[in-house]
């Protein structure tokens, strides 16, 4: 059970910032997970959290008391690992009482506490195995059990799922997420796919180029992207942007209201819109036009994309299996203006 | 996943064969044959006849107290060379993982000895332990200490077995290094935030992870200290004091080329041979079993 709390946390490598000032607060028993490109400096935050980094400036506080200086097994958490790092030479049994051993917990205790643990991840028939005769699931399984058996007062995952085929990986996100639930402790999820943070998260953290661009719960920062590349990167297909050259022109028909708020912006304005906002209809306020190129049916969608005249592409996501026009006809799209986003020159949302 | 070709004739993997059985065929079964058969011998002084003993030679090398003390001695030396040459070795290996600048000038330093030939090696450590006119000597001099390898057996052990094992540092050096490098670092770094310290760390997890290489290079050295040491102890000791740096392989030498009793060297080697043989086969079957890959 612990808070942690990141204080404008920088780091350097060398002469090159990675990462530039960090602020996040995390409560008791909060699943935080922070999702970004590869080289967005996700992995680096977390291992500063954990120790594995020094911090260049600025302040980690792990339940209050900052552990800047503390080595990592100082701090009373755990981590799992996106390789699992488990112990090759060690049984599975001998993998999940390490710490404990070293800790130097009694026998009977540390038995019960490695079964215990076994049982919730289903490995109490493989603890004799040694890691290179379990599949990907089971170490991962291993991995899991060696960081509950310690009860720490922090989780901290590395991108522990993407080593494993896609339908393993859905499976051990809703493990993971349970048995977060279960045990009630504070985590701190590092991944690069988003649907993995949708689906994981209470808060999570959108970074970018060594900036938390936005922090929040996911369905907020869904709806309500506060930079474009939040929008851009969370959302499948993402956010459609759009470059405005004058408030209204042949391709892009926006409301008053809308309007007026793009001749108060100083520079160029762009705007966003997500592809399941966008109807092939006329019945919206804002309406765009393009032509059609090629369709996508998927079943359950069906994502058409469109180019519009000044060359921008434009997806549209359609519910089911939807009757299309030709490609390479002129279409008219639509979308409530509720549902319009504006980004500024600097790619902050200006309303 | 066994790979196996097949081949339609005999000509072509015989072909292929070829240069490999030729090459151990010239260059170990003959003269091992040679050394085998020439063991049941006594030549004449003057290398014009023999006479055949049948196993005397054998009989007369396992009664002769020299012949025990050299082996004695063989695997103190052996012992002792692989032993200071692997532990320094690691060491070194151990602190230059850790290193992050200069880690490149470092290594390069460490691995210059390994081009030193064990002859010019001896040569160099003759040098500077010489009772007159030696460096370390004249300041252990200073210090009290009346250096003398050349009537002390004791000293003559530990000066051969530095000048053996000071080349082949290098070389266990680079393969320590390889193999600590191997180790995927998140391990390591899930064993610290296991709790573990350094040592800690070492004993359970580093060191078990490098039996491979460690057993690798006991094999190797082992080798390399019965048979390679030749230079060394031939430029530093040539077997003395009283025979006390005398190991098996510089005994055939001496009793061969120096005694010219070709019969018992050519008895020793092949005894050398079975030793070896031996060894090796306890190596692969006993160690090897605790060794994780």
């Amino acid at each position: 059970m612990a808070t942690i709390r990141i204080d404008n946390v920088k780091k350097r490598f060398g002469q090159t910032e990675v990462i530039h000032g960090v602020d996040i607060d995390i409560n008791d028993g909060e699943f935080i997970v922070i999702v970004g490109p590869s080289g967005c400096g996700k992995s680096t935050l977390l291992r500063m959290v954990a120790g594995l980094e020094t911090v260049t400036s600025g302040e980690v506080q792990i339940h209050g008391k900052r552990v800047n200086e503390l080595e990592p097994m100082d701090r009373n958490i755990a981590m799992v690992f996106q390789n699992y790092a488990l112990y090759p030479h060690m049984s599975v049994f001998d993998n999940m009482a390490y710490g404990l051993k070293i800790a130097g917990t009694a026998k009977a205790e540390i038995a019960e506490r490695v079964d215990k643990a076994a049982q919730m991840l289903q490995l109490g028939d493989y603890l004799d195995r040694k890691p290179r005769q379990l599949s990907g699931g089971q170490r991962q399984r291993v991995a899991m059990g060696r960081a509950i058996v310690r009860k720490p007062a922090v989780f901290l995952f590395d991108e522990p799922l993407s080593n494993l085929d896609a339908k393993l990986r859905v499976q051990m996100r809703l493990e993971i997420k349970a048995l977060q639930r279960d045990l009630g402790i504070t985590s701190l999820y590092v991944t690069h796919d988003q649907v993995e943070a949708m689906t994981l998260a209470d808060r999570m953290v959108v970074m970018n180029a060594g900036v938390a661009e936005q922090i929040g719960a996911p369905m907020d920062v869904y709806q309500d992207p506060r930079t474009m590349f939040v929008g851009g990167f969370i959302g499948s297909p993402p956010m459609n942007f759009l470059q405005l050259r004058q408030a209204s022109d042949d391709s892009m028909r926006l409301p008053p209201q809308i309007a007026d708020r793009i001749e108060k912006a100083e520079g160029p304005v762009t705007v966003g819109v997500r592809p399941e906002h966008l109807s092939l209809d006329a019945n919206g306020e804002a309406r765009f036009s393009g032509r059609l190129r090629y369709v996508e049916p998927l079943g359950a969608e069906t994502l058409v994309h469109l180019v519009t005249e000044g060359g921008e592409q434009i997806t549209v996501r359609q519910d089911g299996i939807a009757q299309l026009p030709e490609a390479g006809s002129q279409c008219v799209m639509s979308s409530a203006a509720e549902h319009i986003c504006l980004f500024g020159k600097d790619g902050a949302r200006i309303d | 996943m066994e790979k196996r070709v097949i081949f339609k004739g005999w000509l072509l993997p015989l072909l292929l064969l070829t240069p490999q059985v030729v090459v151990t065929a010239v260059f170990f079964f003959w003269p091992a044959g040679q050394a085998v058969w020439q063991s049941l011998f006594i030549p004449d002084p003057f290398g014009l006849k023999s006479q055949f003993v049948g196993l005397g030679n054998f009989e007369f090398l396992l009664r002769d107290p020299f012949y025990r003390a050299s082996f004695v001695t063989t695997a103190v030396f052996s012992l002792l060379v692989t032993a200071v040459s692997m532990g320094v070795a690691l060491y070194l290996a151990v602190l230059a993982d850790r290193l992050i600048k200069g880690a490149g000038t470092y290594r390069t330093l460490l691995i210059w000895p390994y081009a030193v030939a064990p002859a010019v090696a001896g040569v160099l450590w003759l040098f500077m332990f010489n009772t007159r006119v030696g460096v370390v000597s004249w300041y252990l001099g200073l210090l009290g200490y009346d250096w003398n390898h050349v009537l002390n057996g004791g000293e003559a052990m530990g000066l051969v077995v530095v000048a053996s094992a000071w080349g082949r540092i290098s070389y266990n050096f680079l393969f320590f290094l390889a193999g600590l490098q191997a180790i995927p670092r998140s391990v390591i770094e899930a064993a610290a935030i296991d709790g573990a310290h350094f040592w800690t760390r070492f004993r359970t997890i580093v060191f078990p992870l490098l039996s491979p290489v460690t057993f690798f290079l006991l094999v190797v050295n082992i080798v390399y200290a019965f048979f390679e040491t030749f230079g060394v102890i031939h430029t530093i000791t040539s077997g003395g004091p009283q025979q006390s740096t005398t190991i098996l392989v510089y005994k055939v030498y001496a009793d061969g080329f120096v005694g010219q009793d070709l019969g018992s060297s050519a008895a020793q080697s092949v005894i050398l041979l079975i030793v070896v043989g031996i060894l090796t086969v306890i190596q692969f079957k006993f160690i090897e079993r605790r060794v994780h890959y």
